[in-house]
Formats: C-alpha cells, sequence, structure tokens
C-alpha cells in the first residue's frame, strides 16, 4: 500500500496512440469490459451499503419520539430505557476518544518504524521486518479483545494505581489496543510513501554533512509528509470502524456523556454490534437506531476518506 | 564516518562520500551534540521496533500460557462439546474457515487483480465514473466490518441473491469486505512495474491486454501476493459479519457450500470467551492458537511463493 | 503466475481434505457406543432419523439447546442440528420469516414480533426447558445478606443516584453505610436486563442511568463485583454459580422472607419475583417434521440431566408435564 492510493497521478492512463496496436481486436474491447465489470463490483457494493442503511435509518427518522436535533446534539444515549433518549452524543465521543488515543499510539510508533525501514536498516532486518508488521497486521481482532481484557488492561491498571480505575473497562486502554491494530497501516503506507521519495534529494543531503538524523527528520519526512498524512487518515479510518477489541475492553459505558478514558464508554461501532446480536426485538424503534448509527459511522469515514484525498493533493510534492 | 549504512546504492554512497568529505573541509566536521543527537534517535527507534516486537511476542506467549492445557490433537479433530469442554475441539469451525477463506480467495483474486489492471492500465482517469470509482474503492477500504455483516443479511443472506443461512453467503460476505484491500495493493504492485517494461511490449506490437497479462501482471505477482496475504488475514480473524450473515456457535458437521449450517473460528472463540466456565475460557485461549497457527502457515507459504518470484529493478 | 496460485490453492485443500479425514464425520467422537443403546421411549420411529434442526436466538438459552443437541445427535447420528447466537430478538426474526425451527428465548415474544410470525402463518407456541433465578451479586466481604424488592427499587430505578450504600432504604445505620455504591448491569440489549428491569422497577427499561454498563459481557461483571467492596451486580443463575468462590449473591424478599438463589428455591418458585422461564419456541410446519418434534419431546424429557450438565436449573414436575401437553398441543 502506498501513499499514491490516495493520489490521482497526473496525466491519464490512455497510452499514446502510436503505441497502439493498429487494427483494435474485438477480444480487447470485450476485455476492457470485463474488467470495467469488475471494478463495477465495488460500487455496486456502495449502493447496496447505503440502500440497506437508509431505508431502515428513513423510518427511525420519521418515528415522532426522534427528533434530528435531539440526533445531533442530545447528550444521553438510551434508546432502551422506557424514557428513552436518543442524542447519539455519547457513542460518537467514545469512537472518537478511541481513535484518538489509537493514534497517540500509532503515529509516532508508525512513523519511527517507517523511518527504521526506509533510512536505517539492513536488508537482512528489513527482510525480517517487514513479515514481522505483516503477523502484527493480520493478528485477528478477537485475539488482540481478549489479550487485552485478560493480561494489558490489568497489567496497565497495575502499574498506575494513581488513576481512577474502576471496573474492568476502559475505554483508553481500547484506545491503545486499537493503536496496536493500525500500527502496521500506518508504517506501510508512510514507508512506501519514504521510499518514492528520490535518491537525489537524500545524497544531496549527505553529500552536504547532514548526518542520518537530519536527513531523515529534515530531508524525507517532510518530503514524504503528504503520504505519512495519508497514513494517519487512512490508520483513523481503521480505528474508527474497529468493532472486535472495542466490544470487549471498552465495553458499554453509561448512557450519560463521559470523556474520562480510564472507564468504559460504547463506540458507535460496539453498539452495533451487541445490538445486532441482543435481545432488542427487530423492526422496532429501539433496533432501528442499528442503521441511523450505521449510516452515521458510514458517512464519517466517508467524509475522512474525502478529506484524505484533498490533504494529499494539496501538499504533494511531484518529483516527476 | 566511513559509510553511510544506508539504502542507497553502492555507487551513489561513494559519490556522496566523496562530496561530503570536501564540505566537511570547508566547514568542518559535525560536532559532538550532533553526534549525541544522532545516537540518541537511533535508541528512540530501536525502542520503537522492540516495543512493536513485544507486542506481538506478548500475544503470542498470552495465548501459548492461557491455552497450552488444551493444545492436544483433540483440539484439532473432534466436534465441540458443550458436555464436555475438556475434549471439545475446533473441526467443524476449522473447516467451515477453511471453506470460507477458499470462497474468498476465489472471489476476491479475479475480481481484485481485474479491478486494479482496469483502473491502472485500462481507465481513462479523466472521465469521472472512473473517479468515482476509485473514491468508491478507497471509502470501502475504511468502512466497519459489521456495516458488511449487515449488507448481507440484507442482500446476500435474503433480497435478491437469497443464499440463505451458508457459507456461500459468509464467504461473498467476508470477500466484499476484504476486496478493497486486494485492490489498492493490486495496484501499488503494478504501478510499482516500470512503465518502460509495458511500453517496451507494446512498442514490439502486442496488444494492451497481451502486454499486461504476461509482462506486467508477472511482474507484479509478489505484491499482489501480499495483497491477497492481507486480505485472507484479515477474513480469518473477522467475527462480526459473520455472526450476522448466520455463522453458528454450535455445529458437529461437516459444512457445504450452498447448504446447512457451519461455523468460523473466530465466532465460536468469542462465544467461549463469553461463557461461565473457566474451561471455555481455555477452549477460547486455545483457539486463537489454532488460528494464529493457520495464519502462520498461510504466511509462511506467501514469504516463499513472493521470495521466489521477486525482482528488482 | 498461475501454477503458484494453484499451488497455494493445492495446499489450502489438502489440508481441508486431510483435517476431514482424520477426524470424525457426524457424530460426537467421545461415545459411539450409546448409539446402539438407544432408549425406544424418545424416538416416534424405529427406523433411523434423518434431517435436520436449526435453533437459533438467545444465548443464555443457547448452552442448553447445544447439550439436547449433542445428547440427541448420539442417540440420532442421521440429525444434524446446530444452534446459532443471534440474540433473542435477531432468533425471533428469523424464526418468524420461517428460517429456524426454533427459537432460543431469555423473555417471551413481544406483541410486535408475535405479529410478524402471524403474518407469515407460524403458529407457534413456547416450551420452557429451564428456569433460571437472577442474582443480584455483591463483593464477597459485603456483610449485607438480603435486600428486599423495594431497596432494589430504590437503588435501581429511573432517576435514582444513590451514592452509599447508607442512602439505600432501612441500610442507614449498617455497617456499610460509608461504602460507595457502585453499580453493574447487563446492556439494554440483554433478556436479563428486560426481566429485571420489569419485576424490579415495574417496566422494561425503567433504570437508573448510574450504572456501570457491562454489555453483553457477563464475566466482566463478575470481574466488577469481585474488585470493589461496594459493588453490586445482577447476573443469570449459571453465572453466579460458576463464580461463588468470587462473589456472592442475596437474598432476596419479595413480600414473603428472604430467599436466596438456591437451585431448591428457583426450581419451587419461591425465589421469587426474580425467578424466570427459559424457553425454546417451536412452530408448528417444522413440527411436522418428524426428527423436529423427536428433537423437542428429547429436551423436555431429558431436560433434568440436560440442565445439569448445563450448570442450570430444571424444571419442577409440574411445569414439565404442562410443557409436554403443550408440545403434545402443536403437534396435533
Amino acid at each position: 500500500m502506498s501513499s499514491s492510493m490516495v493520489t490521482a497521478r497526473s496525466g491519464d492512463a490512455n497510452f499514446p496512440s502510436r503505441l497502439r496496436a493498429e487494427s483494435p481486436r474485438y477480444g480487447e474491447k470485450i476485455i476492457k469490459a470485463l474488467l470495467a465489470t469488475a471494478a463495477a463490483i465495488s460500487v455496486v457494493t456502495t449502493v447496496s451499503i447505503v440502500i440497506s442503511l437508509l431505508g431502515p435509518s428513513i423510518s427511525f427518522f420519521q418515528d415522532p419520539a426522534v427528533t434530528l436535533r435531539e440526533f445531533f446534539t442530545g447528550t444521553q444515549w438510551a434508546p432502551s430505557l422506557a424514557n428513552p433518549s436518543f442524542g447519539v452524543l455519547p457513542i460518537v465521543v467514545g469512537t472518537l476518544m478511541v481513535v484518538s488515543f489509537a493514534l497517540i499510539v500509532a503515529i509516532p510508533l508508525g512513523i519511527l518504524l517507517s523511518i527504521y525501514l526506509s533510512e536505517y536498516a539492513p536488508k537482512r532486518v528489513r527482510k525480517v521486518v517487514k513479515p514481522l508488521l505483516e503477523v502484527l497486521e493480520g493478528l485477528p481482532t478477537v485475539a488482540i479483545g481478549l489479550f487485552t481484557f485478560f493480561w494489558l488492561m490489568p497489567t496497565i491498571v497495575k502499574l498506575t494505581p494513581f488513576l481512577p480505575w474502576a471496573g474492568p473497562f476502559s475505554i483508553g486502554v481500547a484506545g491503545i489496543a486499537v493503536g496496536l491494530v493500525i500500527i502496521p497501516l500506518v508504517s506501510s503506507v508512510s514507508d512506501d510513501a519514504m521510499r518514492s521519495v528520490p535518491r537525489g534529494l537524500r545524497e544531496g543531503a549527505y553529500a552536504l554533512g547532514a548526518s542520518k538524523f537530519e536527513v531523515s527528520l529534515k530531508v524525507v519526512l517532510p518530503a514524504a509528509i503528504s503520504g505519512i498524512i495519508a497514513a494517519i487518515v487512512l490508520g483513523a479510518s481503521r480505528a474508527v470502524g474497529e468493532t472486535m477489541v472495542v466490544m470487549l475492553v471498552a465495553g458499554a459505558g453509561n448512557p450519560n456523556l463521559s470523556f474520562d478514558p480510564t472507564k468504559g464508554i460504547q463506540t458507535m461501532t460496539a453498539f452495533i454490534g451487541g445490538r445486532a446480536t441482543g435481545d432488542i426485538a427487530t423492526g422496532t424503534l429501539d433496533y432501528n437506531t442499528i442503521f441511523a448509527v450505521g449510516s452515521l459511522l458510514f458517512f464519517m469515514t466517508l467524509a475522512m476518506n474525502i478529506l484524505a484525498i484533498k490533504l494529499v493533493k494539496r501538499y504533494r510534492e511531484v518529483y516527476d | 564516518m566511513a559509510t553511510l549504512n544506508s539504502p542507497l546504492p553502492k555507487r551513489s554512497q561513494a559519490a556522496a562520500l566523496g562530496a561530503r568529505a570536501v564540505t566537511e573541509s570547508v566547514f568542518g566536521k559535525a560536532s559532538v551534540q550532533l553526534k549525541v543527537k544522532n545516537l540518541a534517535f537511533y535508541g528512540i527507534l530501536l525502542t520503537a521496533l522492540t516495543i512493536a516486537t513485544l507486542s506481538i511476542a506478548a500475544i503470542l506467549i498470552w495465548s501459548i500460557v492461557e491455552g497450552h492445557p488444551r493444545l492436544d490433537l483433540n483440539l484439532l479433530v473432534n466436534n465441540p462439546s458443550s458436555i464436555s469442554p475438556e475434549t471439545a475441539g475446533y473441526r467443524p469451525a476449522i473447516l467451515g474457515s477453511t471453506y470460507l477463506i477458499a470462497g474468498v480467495i476465489l472471489f476476491i483474486v479475479p475480481i481484485g487483480v481485474a479491478s486494479a489492471v482496469y483502473m491502472e492500465l485500462f481507465a481513462n482517469r479523466a472521465k469521472w465514473y472512473n473517479r468515482f470509482i476509485e473514491l468508491n474503492i478507497q471509502n470501502l477500504a475504511g468502512v466497519p466490518s459489521i456495516v458488511f455483516g449487515i449488507l448481507g443479511l440484507a442482500f446476500i443472506v435474503r433480497g435478491p441473491l437469497s443464499l440463505g443461512f451458508v457459507v456461500a453467503a459468509g464467504s461473498l460476505t467476508v470477500a466484499l469486505l476484504v476486496l478493497p484491500t486486494v485492490i489498492l495493493a493490486s495496484r501499488e504492485a503494478i504501478r510499482a512495474v516500470p512503465s518502460s517494461i509495458l511500453e517496451g511490449s507494446l512498442a514490439l506490437g502486442a496488444t494492451l491486454w497481451q502486454s499486461v497479462r504476461r509482462q506486467v501482471l508477472s511482474a507484479a505477482f509478489p505484491g499482489i501476493l501480499t495483497g491477497v496475504i492481507l486480505a485472507v488475514a484479515r477474513a480469518i480473524g473477522e467475527a462480526a459479519p459473520l455472526l450476522l450473515v448466520g455463522a453458528v456457535t454450535f455445529v458437529t458437521f461437516d459444512p457445504k457450500y450452498l447448504e446447512g449450517g457451519y461455523s468460523a473460528l473466530p465466532v465460536m472463540i468469542y462465544n467461549y470467551a463469553g461463557r461461565p466456565q473457566e474451561e471455555f475460557h481455555t477452549l477460547a485461549a486455545a483457539g486463537i492458537l489454532v488460528m494464529l497457527l493457520l495464519l502462520m502457515s498461510i504466511n509462511s507459504i506467501a514469504i516463499w511463493l513472493r521470495a521466489r518470484s521477486e525482482q528488482n529493478w | 503466475m498461475k501454477k503458484n496460485l494453484i499451488a497455494t490453492l493445492a495446499v489450502i485443500s489438502a489440508s481441508a481434505i486431510l483435517l476431514s479425514a482424520c477426524g470424525s464425520s457426524d457424530s460426537a467422537s467421545e461415545d459411539t457406543s450409546a448409539a446402539t443403546t438407544s432408549e425406544e421411549t424418545t424416538q416416534e420411529t424405529t427406523a433411523e432419523l434423518s434431517g435436520s434442526v436449526r435453533i437459533d436466538g438467545s444465548s443464555t438459552v443457547a448452552p442448553y439447546a447445544e447439550i439436547a443437541a449433542e445428547l440427541f445427535m448420539q442417540e440420532n447420528p442421521g440429525v444434524q442440528v446446530s444452534v446459532a447466537t443471534s440474540g433473542t430478538g435477531g432468533g425471533f426474526e428469523k424464526f418468524c420469516n420461517g428460517e429456524t425451527d426454533g427459537s432460543n428465548a431469555s423473555r417471551l415474544i413481544k406483541d410486535e414480533e408475535a405479529a410478524i410470525c402471524a403474518e407469515n402463518g407460524i403458529t407457534n407456541d413456547n416450551i420452557q426447558v429451564a428456569n433460571d433465578g437472577i442474582s443480584v451479586v455483591v463483593n464477597i466481604d459485603n456483610p449485607i445478606e438480603c435486600l428486599s424488592i423495594e431497596q432494589l427499587n430504590a437503588i435501581w430505578t429511573d432517576g435514582a443516584a444513590l451514592q452509599t450504600w447508607g442512602e439505600v432504604p432501612g441500610l442507614e445505620d449498617s455497617e456499610v453505610k460509608d461504602v460507595p455504591l457502585k453499580l453493574y448491569g447487563p446492556g439494554s440489549d440483554s433478556g436479563t436486563f428486560g426481566y429485571f428491569t420489569e419485576e424490579v422497577n415495574g417496566d422494561d427499561g425503567l433504570i437508573t442511568t448510574n450504572f456501570v454498563d457491562i454489555g453483553e459481557d457477563d464475566n466482566a461483571l463478575i470481574v466488577g463485583v469481585e474488585g470493589e467492596l461496594g459493588a453490586m451486580g445482577y447476573v443469570g443463575w449459571t453465572y453466579y454459580n460458576e463464580s461463588r468462590d468470587q462473589i456472592k449473591a442475596l437474598q432476596i424478599d419479595g413480600g414473603n422472607g428472604c430467599v436466596a438463589p438456591e437451585l431448591e428455591n428457583v426450581a419451587s418458585g419461591d425465589y421469587s419475583p426474580l425467578g424466570r422461564g427459559l424457553y425454546v419456541y417451536a412452530s408448528d410446519s417444522s413440527l411436522q417434521r418428524e426428527e423436529v418434534a423427536a428433537f423437542f419431546r428429547f429436551f423436555l424429557e431429558n431436560q433434568a440431566e440436560i440442565a445439569s450438565l448445563a450448570g442450570g436449573i430444571p424444571l419442577t414436575d409440574a411445569q414439565l408435564a404442562e410443557n409436554l401437553a403443550k408440545l403434545d398441543g402443536l403437534l396435533s
């Protein structure tokens, strides 16, 4: 994966006509159509997701008990109580807290790892470290979740007795665990971004007497900044969507708005996950909250992706 | 310093060192302060590496410590049992996960590579619909897995495809989830192939498809394989969407693609971890070990295949 | 390139085939001898039963259904029974769509759900398969032994915000009056939540917002209560029973004196109002298939053994007779 996946390459992909074969073979046209169909499957997927989410969401918002204003600005999320409240902010805050802690862990570690891999590591070390990161990326999230709940969380609680821990859940620790999950993503995208910085820039800096530390931080890092930003936004996007780890470690919190990282707080994904496998009767207003929150999630990640593309376009250094 | 110990090729290193010597003779050598900063930074880098390695090690060690009481052959060949969890096994879940992954691979390799080839080499990027497809795929990469579960339940299990709660439906749902990973990695791989390869082939009179098929795809194979491996790893570990499209937690018969119930490793592990009895917790940890084992073997096959076909430009 | 992909696929399919060759195929591998000594009374016909039975629903009832399935399949290896855990609500949705043959439920079907079943022509009834007693658990060092429903209501009802045990009516002078009160409870998706709020607070969903929501992770509730002197929570009986060395359960006074959540008390109905039934819903259309009917009958006739293996509470004789009658009613 690399920085260029969020950029559009300048110029178009059509090859100069003098390099094309003379007679247009109709097999070629069929093949192009087949390939386009394959690519269109992703569009069909997105459209289906939107349809499956929007239908019940619309009926959710049409219900007289729900107002758009309360949904977006209310600070109590308790759709199943006898006096239900539908303010979505508590679980949005939960998601944002997970993302923040995840980025606090993954940005430094991911970028440092990518600097090490692209600037410092000899080939033999790189051959070992890259597969190692792939293993970390492939670890099942249910394993990371159980590990965090049964070992990492108690250990952190023991090491920091001055913090007001209470109960077995913590959204801060969940965020740290999600950070571990996204480190490989951030690091490999940044690594690709750094490796695509032309050699000449580095050589020039070395020639002028710069040390490796200066070259890495003052030459390569700024040059690759667009790719690194893309890496961070991709990591954040993945952190927003992480379901299993937060279900196991962040618990379900409290219907009220809270910013306390030592306690459990529910995220949007944990809410959907718990709801969809829980005891609520389907088709009810309570159940349709799944789709409303799902739509919100979908549009949040869409906005983040568009932001990533715009940021990359703005700061991209063009070398070729 | 005599060498730069950097990834630059030897000749460039020599040139840079020569110029550096000239600069140093004019402006003086680097100060001690700078050397200390250098060393400190290197230390920080190594710390980062250690933290990453230790995390992986910690998870592995924890799984082994918690799950080792149940590491016996029974774990692999026995059926699940709520009556005697001490001898219960994951056999249907292992088979279920294997069938699911086989279905996923059968879907994502052709569709993923085809999409990547189209977007990189055949599509006119000035056209709006091609940019739309690109935005689409990037967006799909970030959609939470549970939303794919909702999609699968509405459209694959029921709705237009109406496959029912069968392995094929689970495969298709998870395949859609990991498809963007394959597409993005394949695009990178194709992009990394120097354009001279493709242009040379075209100049010699081959058609675009012939050149792509014979030159570009063979050259991009290691990168595509990486994408497939990452996708498979993610697919094996996903429980959330499978829970919605019908993976059951108790089944004692072998799965079939188009009929009957099925289970999967992450679904059973998640279920066992939530039971009150201690034996189930041990079973859950042992299940994690089984999953990790499956993952490692797939990764090793990939590394071996990649090493065989890697090329440097 | 094609060769390598084929090689990869070959390795995967080879290992799958290898695994299936090693293990047994449909029956539980520990006790194959049981098949030959099958009970005469539990089967409709003397010929081998075959077919499939699909059960889905509550994860509280699932362990009972799984054990029933295992024992049933030991005697009827030709039948494939599978049990899923989509939750009580999810189970009903599939059941009323005709997609499952039985629905595990830790609560009775709601009106909205019953309406969908009626719309789709699924005539159904609930078969009670076990009893459960919701246990109110506290820290093992907490000296309080018994609470009444009114006291529980004061602690848990909508709007309650008690900070210490001393604020509980009746406990103003107790030893724990200064101990901070910390509440733990399952999430609103849980059937336990629904039942508890209805019995203690009067309405499903009427509850204070001042508790730590453990979602569906009852193990986490045990851990939480174990760790804090002033903690209180409520769980299904099996979770309490498995954790007796970690936490203790309060006796509940439902108007007839303090009753402990012990097996006899729950089964006899003395532990009220927090005793509840665990059900599997059956539909008459599914029961037309003899393997499904045989499974339900087996489930009821062996419910004592099943409950003991699951660590739960069996039915009383009266309840058993009543439900067997219900089953016969659905079958005719």
